[in-house]
């Protein structure tokens, strides 16, 4: 019986909470917004040639693990990383570091987290939590995604790390062995808005960064000419991806606004880093305008416009745009 | 978007759970705000979930009427489909395809059953029959 003493904080990413949450405790007091920012976890990518339950994949954020390898890298934190074959080894590693007094990050599904409202319940493998406890038979869990701390069985906890399938866990369980205690962020911060910025901008693939929204806003377009229950349930897709549990369009324009705020003021007030945030609050709330917008024709009997929704997603590609220009005024190209 | 615009919607599909949401305060500055929920993603939240329980009573008609085999049900209504069973028990499609075969299904080896149920979270012997729907098949 072990619970440690922690201090559960409610974030809007599960990845960027987890790593903001663990440093923290480790003794490196650093934002969710920096984490997320520092890690370059701002992205997109539209893969129609990957479906997932019919629909293609829209992805509105990095790989899984990918900010916790950013972290890593970029702030030289030592983790460790651990996976393993089998579920009862997976279980008796959780305890014993849970014994030794620490708190750890685990990634599983969504759907066999029994603490999870059932309506939110999708076969999603790529979630994070942290572990900080047990007591008899059930985990102390602080889900980054939720208001509070949560309480989770052994055997749920168990199944939701073994899951096989697109992007499996395999029990992943992860914590810093060496946290820096201080750290220069600003050549940090620096180095990853100029890896957003040019990656948004400049892939050279169609699919990815801002090239690619426009491609998802060109197949909306095209969406007349099909079934129309299909087109709505391709449409509310999108918005899923853009604003469900942890993944978002709005929700990460907000999020990014707070990193340039932040790195505004360790900049000593800079004004281009100031502007900018200000700049993805409004690409923001566009983004949700969008996705009301989609709402609305969902829920309408009316004939959709769907040239009128492509022509928003265009819009704000084009004005996201112009954000990543100014970051690149600061950052230097 | 200002935090007095952070949607207080009271979304069933939230469960009175809450959501973190970065918005701006009164000085301009970005801070997490709980929100309750909000109308646009529930709707598409709601017709993701009405779709899959669609898929789970035709499912379940067509193994009523003989022409498939529980196991093409409880698939549904795990709110799996068949690229997600395959991923879930390391099953080829076709080999899954096979199991929809009621007549075969009846014979299915017990081993390929426990893969089954460990993948969706069933016993054997839920697996094995039909579950008493609430639902009147065409």
């Amino acid at each position: 019986m072990s619970v440690n003493s922690f201090e559960h904080r409610h974030s809007a990413h599960c990845e960027s909470g987890v790593m903001s949450s663990m440093l923290r405790h480790y003794g490196l007091d650093i934002s969710e917004p920096m984490v997320f920012g520092l890690s370059s976890a701002l992205t997109f990518a539209y893969l129609p040639f990957i479906k997932m339950g019919g629909m293609p994949l829209v992805a509105y954020r990095s790989m899984p693990k990918s900010i916790i390898k950013n972290i890593q890298k970029n702030l030289n934190v030592k983790m460790k990383l651990e996976t393993f074959s089998k579920k009862e080894k997976g279980q008796a590693r959780l305890d014993e570091l849970l014994e030794e007094g620490k708190i750890v990050g685990a990634q599983t599904s969504v759907y066999w987290l029994p603490y999870f409202p059932d309506e939110m319940r999708f076969h999603f493998n790529a979630h994070n939590l942290l572990v900080y406890g047990k007591e008899g038979d059930n985990y102390h869990v602080s889900d980054p995604v939720f208001e509070n701390p949560v309480v989770c069985d052994q055997a749920s906890l168990s199944k939701a790390r073994f899951v096989k399938g697109a992007l499996a866990p395999k029990g992943l369980l992860y914590y810093p062995t060496d946290v820096p205690k201080e750290i220069d962020l600003k050549p940090i911060i620096k180095k990853s808005i100029k890896k957003t910025a040019k990656s948004m901008l400049g892939t050279p693939v169609p699919i990815a960064g801002l090239k690619g929204m426009k491609y998802l806003a060109k197949s909306i377009s095209k969406l007349k000419s099909k079934d129309k229950r299909y087109a709505k349930l391709y449409l509310g897709h999108i918005v899923r991806m853009q604003e469900e549990i942890g993944t978002g369009g709005a929700g990460f324009r907000y999020l990014y606004a707070s990193f340039l705020q932040e790195a505004s003021t360790i900049y000593d007030n800079d004004q281009t880093l100031k502007e900018a945030a200000d700049m993805f609050l409004e690409v923001g709330d566009n983004f949700r305008d969008f996705a009301l917008m989609i709402a609305k024709s969902i829920k309408s009997k009316e004939p959709i416009d769907y040239k009128k929704i492509s022509e928003k997603l265009t819009s704000i590609a084009d004005q996201e745009t112009k954000v990543y220009e100014k970051l690149l005024e600061f950052t230097g190209k | 978007m200002d935090i007095k615009s952070v949607p207080q919607d009271d979304s069933s599909t939230y469960a009175n759970n809450k959501k973190a949401i970065y918005a701006k305060d009164e000085n301009g500055e970005v801070k997490v705000v709980g929100s309750s929920g909000w109308e646009a993603e529930e709707t598409v939240t709601k017709q993701a979930l009405e779709d899959l329980e669609d898929s789970a009573k035709e499912a379940y008609c067509e193994v009523k009427k003989g022409l498939k085999s529980p196991l093409y049900y409880h698939m549904f209504a795990v709110r799996m489909d068949l690229q997600v069973l395959a991923d879930s028990t390391g099953f080829f499609k076709w080999t899954i395809k096979r199991d929809f075969d009621p007549k075969r299904y009846e014979n299915i080896n017990e081993n390929r059953l426990a893969v089954y149920a460990e993948a969706m979270g069933r016993t054997i012997e839920e697996l094995k029959k039909l579950e008493e729907l609430d639902y009147e098949c065409k």
